[in-house]
């Protein structure tokens, strides 16, 4: 009698589990087709004939299939000029600034470091006390920064809250290794080189990934340092004033990068631009995923 | 063996040694790292520290071409006129309601979703939906914005599904309506990063001791009795150290969607504090520095008492805490 019940019980549980289970599953996969589906549609889009895409109705397929947006995007000159400039402050900047951050991670994780917590203090203010635009803004121009290419690499290499999940990562590599290397004589810097770089890879990894991909997408510099300097446009400058020049509803707000506003750009030309300028990131996002993870949980666990 | 010990030995001397003192011996054997970090405080000072010095514009009337030592100071006018500026006021209600909306929902769904991922039992189907959750993440707001913009427009398909299930009969001007404003901008944020934010909470949950679970099944809780009294009580302290770290961004959380979004029917409520900065510095028939600093200054301010203020009242509490 009594096992009777736990049968139907467990039975029941069961369906209970199954429907549960369903509906879950469900939801999630509606949560991945809303993700999905506006990029699957731009790329509809963009490989679609202009005329025809006006009317609409395009959804995971193009109707019409044409080329020639990506050939009309590849005509601007804009574009090839940004791509260069975008390619270049990626590579520099990121590079850089991650070897800018690592070493005075390595400076601040050393325990008899005689500065160690002023040094951690006057790094820690600066992710608080922020300036603001104008002010930042107004030294780069005393300095000559802004209409040059550096000052996409100079005023962001060091940042302190990188160098704060650097730091923790460092400080969990033990010192017997750091105080063997020394007692064969080796100095800081070589410690640093030959015994901390190598045991950071994964932390290193995820933070240039993350520096490689805000690069990527950047353009707020661009428009506010060097809007009149054409050839440091960057490629989301780019694309950002390509989607600008469709009026939807009124103009965008953005009267400031004084463009006139003369030739509407066809949607497909913008899904197109939209989707080559992405291509990049989905490219070398097997990679990112790999790190990205173990990058957060260091940065999440740091306090 | 004989490795184990000196290992220990040399833990023991570490601590020993913990506070070293300042004597120009250690100095000179040190004289690599404080040369090198001198050049760091330098770069720190001129880039993060020099433009602090820059608020003194924000009492002056700053021209650019007398500099900040030939510049008349006109004391607290500058930030009289800010709060006096019904556009301010407007900027400022705009700025918070918004990096508000945006913190509470982006912890609810991201619990959420990490809450609902946490039951799949199928791997690789988890791991699909994950992948796909956080791609957005990737995607720069010039592109997310581009992508709201094509869903929502008259034939868009956020339209042509409302007109085909007859809720609607002709397509609806959301970018149009200024009351469609924020809960676009609160929408756009969940589907950039939802997925994202949900991976620090599905590590906690990850770490939570499955005996919990077990004990508590044997006792008879059910699936959503175990959430409510072992999941979510356990995510208590992450919640909390992440709702403290971000309640100082909620002024910084409105700049590129919303600068990227709006248009002249809704700017009464879309400008937020950073573009309001903005716009005094870059257009160039009424550009103001100083108002434009004192802005700033307002922001940080606020932002770095929110934090001192949340993390007060945690720590009264017994709660997590940042410092």
């Amino acid at each position: 009698m009594a096992e009777m019940d736990l049968h139907v019980r467990k039975k029941k549980m069961a369906t209970e589990d199954k429907i549960f289970y369903t509906i879950n599953a469900i939801i999630l996969i509606i949560f991945a087709v809303v993700t999905l589906y506006p990029v699957l549609n731009t790329l509809a889009y963009s490989f679609n004939e202009g005329n025809d895409a006006v009317r609409g109705g395009i959804y995971l397929w193009p109707r019409k299939w044409s080329l020639s947006n990506y050939a009309e995007i590849f005509k601007k000159q804009g574009m090839w000029q940004g791509l260069k400039v975008t390619f270049a402050r990626t590579l520099l900047a990121t590079t850089l600034s991650l070897f800018a951050n690592a070493l005075l991670s390595y400076i601040l994780s050393r325990k008899n470091f005689l500065f160690k917590k002023s040094l951690s203090l006057f790094w820690l203010i600066t992710m608080y006390a922020q300036a603001g635009l104008i002010p930042s803004l107004i030294l780069y121009r005393y300095l000559h920064l802004t209409g040059t290419f550096w000052v996409y690499i100079i005023p962001g290499m060091v940042s302190a809250f990188n160098v704060m999940v650097m730091r923790t990562y460092m400080e969990g590599i033990p010192d017997s290794l750091e105080e063997a290397a020394q007692l064969e004589g080796a100095g800081y810097l070589k410690v640093f080189w030959s015994i901390i770089t190598p045991l950071c890879k994964p932390v290193y990894a995820t933070i240039f990934l993350f520096g490689a991909v805000w690069n990527w997408n950047s353009w707020f510099d661009a428009m506010l340092y060097n809007r009149f300097e054409p050839k440091y446009t960057t490629l989301q400058y780019e694309l950002m004033k390509l989607l600008d020049n469709v009026g939807t509803d009124g103009n965008n707000g953005t009267a400031a990068n004084g463009q006139a506003i003369n030739k509407v750009t066809p949607t497909t030309v913008r899904a197109a631009a939209t989707i080559a300028t992405m291509a990049p990131i989905i490219a070398i996002y097997p990679f990112l995923q790999r790190y990205f993870v173990t990058g957060l949980t260091i940065g999440g666990v740091k306090e | 063996m004989e490795n184990s010990v000196s290992k220990s030995n040399f833990r023991k001397m570490d601590s020993e040694e913990k506070k070293p003192r300042l004597s120009a011996k250690e100095f000179g054997r040190q004289k690599v790292l404080v040369i090198i970090s001198a050049i760091y405080v330098v770069y720190g000072l001129i880039f993060y520290y020099l433009p602090l010095v820059g608020w003194i514009m924000a009492f002056q009337n700053f021209i650019y071409a007398d500099g900040i030592t030939g510049s008349k100071f006109v004391g607290l006018d500058k930030f009289i006129f800010l709060f006096s500026d019904v556009k301010f006021l407007r900027v400022i209600r705009n700025t918070f309601c918004m990096g508000l909306l945006n913190l509470v929902f982006s912890t609810i769904f991201a619990i959420i979703f990490a809450l609902l991922l946490n039951e799949v039992r199928n791997k690789w189907f988890k791991k699909s939906i994950q992948t796909i959750s956080y791609l957005p993440h990737f995607l720069s707001w010039i592109i997310v914005v581009s992508i709201v913009h094509d869903a929502l427009t008259s034939t868009g398909i956020i339209n042509d599904l409302l007109m085909r299930f007859h809720i609607i009969s002709e397509p609806y001007p959301f970018m149009a309506k200024p009351a469609w404003f924020w809960p676009i901008v609160t929408l756009s944020n969940l589907w950039k990063e939802t997925g994202w934010n949900a991976i620090i909470y599905l590590a906690a949950i990850t770490s939570i001791d499955p005996a919990l679970y077990e004990s508590a099944s044997i006792d008879g809780a059910g699936r959503f009795q175990r959430i409510a009294y072992i999941t979510l009580p356990s995510l208590r302290p992450t919640i909390l150290i992440l709702l403290l770290m971000n309640v100082g961004n909620v002024l910084n959380a409105g700049f590129e969607l919303q600068y990227l979004l709006t248009n002249g029917l809704v700017q009464d409520w879309s400008r937020t504090i950073d573009i309001y900065i903005l716009e005094w510095a870059m257009d160039a028939r009424n550009m103001d520095y100083s108002l434009g600093t004192a802005a700033g200054i307002f922001k940080t301010v606020v932002s770095i008492s929110l934090i001192l203020i949340f993390n007060s009242i945690a720590k009264r509490k017994g709660e997590e805490r940042l410092f």
